[in-house]
């Protein structure tokens, strides 16, 4: 089932949470609401779900053709996961997933059998089969949210929304079930929003990423898109690490309030045995116990900082030592332009044209 | 392994401590200290609530049950479960409905609303007394409304029941308010995204959720509402066999020098008294246990997830 928020807002108080916000989730997909603290991502997932209302002027919600806009949190039929699962800490894994269904109107309420094989299917679902009768401070963190996840598609949502899924689990588990989460969305192919504040998780596991700062959207797109054609300087800050070339080169100027960025694995570290050509900068550190070697290098002319990722391979290569100094050639740079309504917007930089030779 | 290890080293390091302690071993200070407060809590606790029951029968156990066989002690003994069959029941409900609202909204006046449930464990009990006698006695704002309309308030049941409801207000609201707040709301959000309407969302979640400091608040509260003194003692206005309650009468054969029977009714509610913090005790071992069972055997994050393709 499609989602589509149109012009919502929504105060605290005196604090605006959301700005006139649009959102368009197409069916099936998994979308991430990523942000630092702040943003309105929660908050703007508390109002799908209808845990909170948008402000009385504000704009509407649909799911599919059907407004929501003023449904209650029980007519809007949407699976919700809460960050620490919200289990009942009184009912068993069982009663849990079964209380969707329990706390039916007679006439709609399932019978027993049924209720009992539904949690079975679900149990199985979520892979932890012969937990049902197991209360949930008997589970460990990544259990606990499967038992959530299985609560909340016992009733058959409409869409389904998880509130930083990953939070409260430790990196390993994490990772782990992040996989598996993405996994699980494809079998079962529910449209599902997902909120996190880490940028490297909405782009690992999100069909659609929509990225939110101060209360707006910033930008919306697939993953790549965002990573490769960020919008907005914010964006290319928060999606994946990045250096910010303060100074500019010496045939690109930074002016005024424009900003020049290089993603470190577009900075390439020319032979340094050769006369070194390039931006020329001094090896500070090099840390290589990883997949990947990073280097850390100060730029000679101005001392700025500059993390670069470089393959393994590249790395025993070189063969660097801290206090060399080395030439830099940045295969990719992004600048981001004010223009004339005072938005910071990216200008399509030949690149080549700002790579190679200069100091 | 590592858990294992870590739990080793748990257990070494609390068999140690046990040993010295984390003042060290200045053995004749610690005997001293424990002295003074073993001599402190035999005087002051003990020795009161013995003696409560050595003057109960000093005239041997013949006299202490002849005390119960008079119609005044029985009447006594009635009203006192009256009133707190009704005021207990009364605020436990209060109790709950003023804690939900504190602890799970939030709404203008709900700090002032918190510091109204605090009121009667400030304000002295006679003076709560004396409010009720001032708004429904003869000369009260309400007092000729009443005998209009042939109504008795104070120096009746209904004023000793109001009185008692004032005064046992608090215990029920003060023991549920931190542990709702504590809980939060995720599971009732939980419950409502689940299709649950709000009374199933309060019977199915938000109350057994405070089952034990609920049970806990009511016998605190039936405690106090049977052995209350001030507060009942002005509205009552000590008519035998009609509104004397237990600790009343203890007063009035206390100053008749009836001492036998005195504190043989005394020994009823200090009777009430050792249950209740029996019963105190049992709740908060099974509350902790409850707590330990749910948290206890937490297994490590380690089941294995079928990457299924």
């Amino acid at each position: 089932m499609s989602i589509t928020a149109k012009n919502i807002s929504k105060h605290f108080g005196a604090t605006l949470a959301l700005d006139n916000v649009s959102l368009d989730v197409t069916d099936g997909h998994l979308v991430a609401l990523v942000g630092p603290s702040g943003s309105g991502k929660t908050t703007l997932l508390r109002i799908l779900a209808g845990l909170e209302n948008a402000d009385r002027d504000s704009g509407s919600i649909h799911f599919h053709d059907e407004e929501v806009t003023h449904a209650s949190v029980r007519d809007r039929r949407v699976g919700m996961v809460f960050q620490h699962y919200a289990l009942f800490r009184h009912m068993t894994v069982a009663k849990n997933i079964a209380f969707g269904l329990r706390v039916r109107r007679r006439s709609e309420r399932p019978s027993k059998a049924e209720i009992d094989q539904r949690v079975e299917e679900l149990l199985g679902l979520v892979q932890l089969e012969g937990y049902g009768n197991r209360l949930p401070g008997q589970l460990s963190g990544g259990q606990r949210q499967r038992v959530a996840l299985a609560r909340a598609l016992a009733v058959q949502p409409r869409i389904l929304l998880l509130d930083e899924p990953f939070g409260a689990l430790d990196a390993k588990v994490r990772k782990d079930l992040r996989r598996w989460l993405r996994q699980f969305h494809e079998q079962i192919g529910l449209t599902t929003v997902f909120v996190t504040h880490d940028q490297e998780e909405a782009l690992e596991l999100a069909d659609e990423v929509v990225v939110m700062r101060n209360a707006a959207i910033e930008q919306v797109g697939s993953p790549q898109e965002v990573f490769d054609y960020p919008e907005s300087p914010f964006v290319i800050e928060f999606m994946g690490n990045v250096n910010q070339v303060t100074h500019g080169l010496h045939n690109l100027p930074v002016q005024g309030e424009d900003a020049l960025y290089v993603r470190p694995h577009d900075i390439e570290i020319l032979d340094a045995k050769a006369e070194p050509t390039g931006i020329e900068a001094r090896v500070q550190h090099i840390f290589s116990a990883g997949s990947v070697g990073r280097v850390s290098l100060a730029r000679t002319s101005t001392n700025e900082i500059f993390e670069a990722e470089v393959p393994r391979s590249e790395l025993d290569r070189l063969a660097l030592q801290p206090g060399q100094t080395v030439g830099l050639r940045f295969r990719h740079i992004r600048l981001f332009k004010k223009d004339a309504a005072g938005k910071q917007s990216l200008v399509e930089t030949d690149a080549a044209e700002a790579i190679g030779a200069g100091k | 392994m590592a858990g294992n290890t870590s739990t080793l080293h748990g257990r070494a390091a609390k068999a140690v401590a046990g040993k010295s302690g984390p003042h060290g071993s200045n053995t004749p200070l610690r005997y001293l200290l424990i002295g003074i407060a073993l001599a402190f809590l035999l005087l002051f606790l003990f020795m009161p609530l013995a003696s409560i029951f050595a003057e109960a029968f000093r005239k041997g156990a013949g006299a202490y049950f002849e005390s119960f066989d008079d119609p005044a002690a029985i009447h006594a003994i009635k009203l006192t479960l009256i009133v707190a069959a009704i005021s207990v029941p009364l605020n436990a409900v209060f109790g709950l409905a003023g804690s939900w609202a504190i602890a799970k909204y939030e709404f203008k006046g709900k700090s002032f609303l918190t510091t109204l449930i605090d009121l009667p464990f400030a304000v002295s009990p006679v003076i709560a007394g004396l409010i009720y006698i001032l708004m429904f006695g003869a000369h009260g704002w309400f007092g000729p409304w009443l005998n209009q309309h042939d109504i008795q308030i104070v120096f009746a049941v209904p004023g000793i029941v109001l009185a008692t409801l004032f005064v046992t207000f608090p215990f029920v609201a003060r023991e549920l308010i931190p542990v709702m707040q504590a809980q939060g709301n995720d599971e009732e959000y939980a419950a409502l995204t689940l299709g649950a309407s709000g009374w199933q969302t309060f019977r199915l979640v938000t109350l057994p959720n405070v089952k034990w400091p609920l049970f806990y608040g009511v016998i605190l509260c039936n405690a106090r509402a049977m052995g209350e003194f001030g507060a009942v003692s002005v509205v009552s206005g000590h008519i035998r066999e009609m509104t004397n309650t237990m600790p009343l009468h203890v007063e009035i054969l206390y100053n008749e020098y009836n001492f036998v029977a005195a504190f043989a009714t005394a020994s009823a509610l200090a009777l009430v008294a050792l249950f209740t913090l029996a019963l105190k005790s049992f709740i908060e071992w099974r509350a902790a246990s409850a707590q330990k069972f749910r948290e206890g055997e937490r297994l490590p994050d380690n089941t294995p997830l079928h990457q299924t393709s």
